[in-house]
């Protein structure tokens, strides 16, 4: 005989411990909600585990966990970006993203309305980026022991033949090429933080860049020597990682590197620097010279890449500095962000 | 960016360059001390240095706030944090500065202390009312320009009746350290700084205006400039000294005409010396004992005063010996002239507290100059 169960009230209703517990409300939970959002023929077969083909060639796993405040920010939430924080790990070594898990920690007492948003921003991100959620995971914890809502994501995908994207790969003279504005996402968050709130129209980049990083592949493939997304610590924190383990220097130029005159407001209001801001959905690539221009000519010529820029070069430093020239005309490092982004105080 | 690119202009800028190369003397050293940490920051992160002929040098000084304040003052805010009633608000620049024995707000804060970093005094005023039960202090810190903020914040206090609010005054003034840096005896024993003019800051003169440097210049015959913070400001603020240094003139002029005048906001002057008065004496880390150089609140305002209300005690601590930023606050020394610099001393570990604050001198040197230390190396 089967059970009555009331139905999940999710305009109303929230998260308590039985969800997590292991019994028939979680099992509702997940049926209801979770695979309602991210709906594909691996979830529905109810397994413990997905089991899927492998092809040839070399894969690449990557994993991350989302923790950012608020859960909810201009351009995006937590769920949107714990897919596009992963997709675009696995995208980096110029890889095609497949499957991806997902794991939730969440407060009891946090509404099923606003896990429905969150679980459906999921399913929509990882249906644009073309990936499937396989497999999860779902935690209650006591209320006080979590901010509402942790997500943790990891993913595999297939990498081409022939390329091998890594750190270690810059060379002296390679050109250093950016997907578009820096520091949207960082102000995006920062203008709705309890304390800071600013009005601004800044709206996170959250976004996959698993698709443009293909069409780059096509148009560079193996002189593409590495590429990153410069989430926390921003692009400069990026290129001061590749300087090191690359074993050489950057000179960049300022007045090419593009930033939203919204986030350059806000960057001067907040004494911070837009170059240790973090993007979500933005790379730096570097590139082999001879390259560079049909990678940048296809990387403009998509959605995710309009603003594209190439805004400096590799050179040989044996102190791995990232050097730019100011559009003042002087000259100054860009170095990794200390501590916290803290704002000066005068 | 609309009122800051005008000011960042990559043409007028070499148009001064080119001015203050053919007006500076080539035999002649011009050695400017900007006071500010503001400037020292926008010198750092503009390049300025690039632009300017060698014989032109600038200096850093003491402005920066949060470089100044003695270890002994953020013990006693850790002390005063640790009460368990207390909830400490600050700015977040405050967090890392190390006070005694690599002891930080921020290391108290992950033991388990309330410190909550704030944006501004009405951030704190909003906790106070929030929080009915707890004592809620303000670590108050700044020169002129912050002083009005607290000030305000203060009579908002008295406004609401909030009982449970106070405030640890670490107010400093500018006129008073520039003074001590020409007067101290073991500059003069020394020697070797030789000043030939200021840059002063501009938002200190928006309040207190430029009359006070009046006296200043006059008698000890420096010129001083009030200067903006752009680059450009900046550049035209040094061919003004360069100017007054060829024409042995020692005048106050002011560079910040568009904000600042020579009696400066006067309802700010007036809110500030309606609740603060001198103290006789403040330690400033570098300096040591300033006389009236720092700001207390008035017996009428007691019970707002947290150093009152809590009986805190004064702590002094002496730096750590090796480090430079006693020297270096002076402009008697140079960031790489520290044997910590660079090496123990870093933005993540600061020893010393001209590391902490990005508008501090050795802090701003690491992280937008140190490039050319290995240039000048390779030169020479």
């Amino acid at each position: 005989m089967k059970a009555y169960q009331r139905k999940l009230d999710i305009r109303n209703g929230c998260v308590d411990l039985s969800h997590g517990s292991g019994g028939r409300a979680m099992a509702q939970l997940i049926s209801g909600l979770f695979h309602e959002a991210f709906g594909n023929e691996w979830l529905a077969r109810g397994n413990d585990q997905s089991a899927f083909d492998v092809g040839a060639g070399r894969m690449v796993m990557t994993t991350d966990g989302y923790v950012v405040s608020p859960l909810f920010f201009p351009g995006g939430n937590i769920g949107s970006l714990a897919v596009h924080g992963t997709v675009n790990d696995i995208a980096m070594a110029g890889a095609k993203p497949l499957y991806l898990s997902a794991s939730f920690i969440i407060e009891e007492g946090f509404r099923f309305a606003d896990l429905k948003t969150i679980a459906d921003s999921m399913g929509e991100a990882a249906r644009t980026a073309g990936v499937h959620i396989i497999t999860g995971d779902t935690k209650v914890v006591e209320r006080g022991k979590a901010d509402g809502l942790f997500i943790s994501t990891s993913a595999v995908g297939i990498v081409p033949d022939g390329l091998d994207l890594s750190a270690e790969n810059a060379r002296v003279g390679d050109r250093v090429l950016i997907s578009g504005t820096l520091g949207d996402h960082g102000v995006a968050i920062m203008s709705k933080r309890q304390n800071l709130a600013f009005e601004t129209e800044i709206v996170s980049d959250s976004a996959a860049l698993n698709d443009l990083v293909a069409r780059m592949v096509e148009a560079g493939g193996a002189g593409i020597r590495l590429m990153r997304d410069p989430t926390r610590g921003g692009l400069a924190a990026t290129l001061n990682e590749i300087a090191q383990q690359s074993r050489l220097g950057f000179h960049l130029r300022e007045e090419e590197i593009p930033v939203k005159p919204g986030v350059a407001a806000a960057c001067e209001l907040l004494g911070l620097d837009p170059l240790h801001v973090a993007n979500e959905g933005k790379l730096v690539a570097i590139v082999a010279p001879e390259i560079a221009g049909a990678v940048l000519a296809a990387m403009r010529a998509h959605p995710l890449g309009r603003d594209a820029a190439d805004i400096g070069e590799a050179v040989a430093d044996d102190h791995h500095f990232v050097q730019m020239a100011t559009s003042f005309g002087g000259g100054r490092i860009v170095d990794w962000l200390s501590g916290e982004q803290l704002p000066r105080i005068c | 960016m609309k009122y800051a690119d005008e000011f960042r202009d990559k043409e007028i800028a070499l148009g001064l360059a080119k001015t203050i190369r053919a007006e500076t003397h080539p035999g002649r050293p011009y050695r400017f001390m900007e006071f500010c940490g503001g400037h020292t920051h926008a010198i750092s992160r503009y390049g300025l240095e690039d632009m300017l002929p060698s014989n032109v040098r600038m200096i850093h000084g003491p402005g920066c706030p949060v470089c100044v304040l003695p270890a002994g003052r953020i013990d006693m805010a850790i002390r005063l944090a640790e009460r368990s009633e207390v909830i400490l608000c600050v700015y977040g620049d405050l967090m890392r500065v190390p006070g005694s024995q690599g002891a930080s707000l921020l290391k108290a804060k992950a033991r388990g202390a309330d410190v909550r970093m704030v944006y501004s005094t009405i951030d704190a005023v909003r906790i106070a009312q929030e929080n009915p039960e707890r004592e809620i202090v303000f670590f108050a810190i700044g020169f002129e320009t912050t002083t009005p903020p607290t000030a305000v914040m203060i009579r908002l206090v008295e406004k609401k009746q909030l009982s449970n609010f106070s405030v640890f005054c670490n107010h400093v003034l500018t006129p008073p350290a520039m003074q001590n840096i020409l007067e101290s005896p073991d500059i003069r024993s020394i020697g070797r700084v030789e000043i030939d003019g200021f840059v002063g800051p501009a938002h200190v003169s928006t309040i207190i205006g430029t009359a006070p440097y009046e006296f200043f210049a006059e008698e000890f015959g420096k010129p001083v400039v009030i200067s903006g913070f752009e680059p450009l400001d900046m550049m035209q603020a040094i061919l003004m000294l360069v100017r007054q240094v060829n024409e042995n003139r020692h005048e106050v002029e002011n560079q910040y005409s568009r904000a600042v005048t020579r009696d400066g906001n006067l309802r700010a002057k007036e809110e500030v010396s309606d609740i603060f008065e001198l103290r006789d004496q403040f330690e400033w880390r570098g300096l040591g004992q300033v006389p009236y150089s720092g700001l207390k609140l008035k017996r009428a305002y007691a019970k707002y005063d947290a150093e009152v209300r809590f009986g805190m005690n004064e702590l002094c601590v002496d730096d750590n010996p090796a480090c430079e930023c006693g020297a270096i606050l002076r402009g008697v020394k140079k960031p790489v002239d520290c044997k910590l610099f660079g090496t123990v001393c870093t933005p993540e570990t600061p020893m010393g507290s001209c590391m902490v604050s990005s508008e501090g001198a050795c802090a701003a040197h690491w992280t937008y100059g140190r490039f050319r230390d290995h240039q000048q190396r390779r030169a020479s």
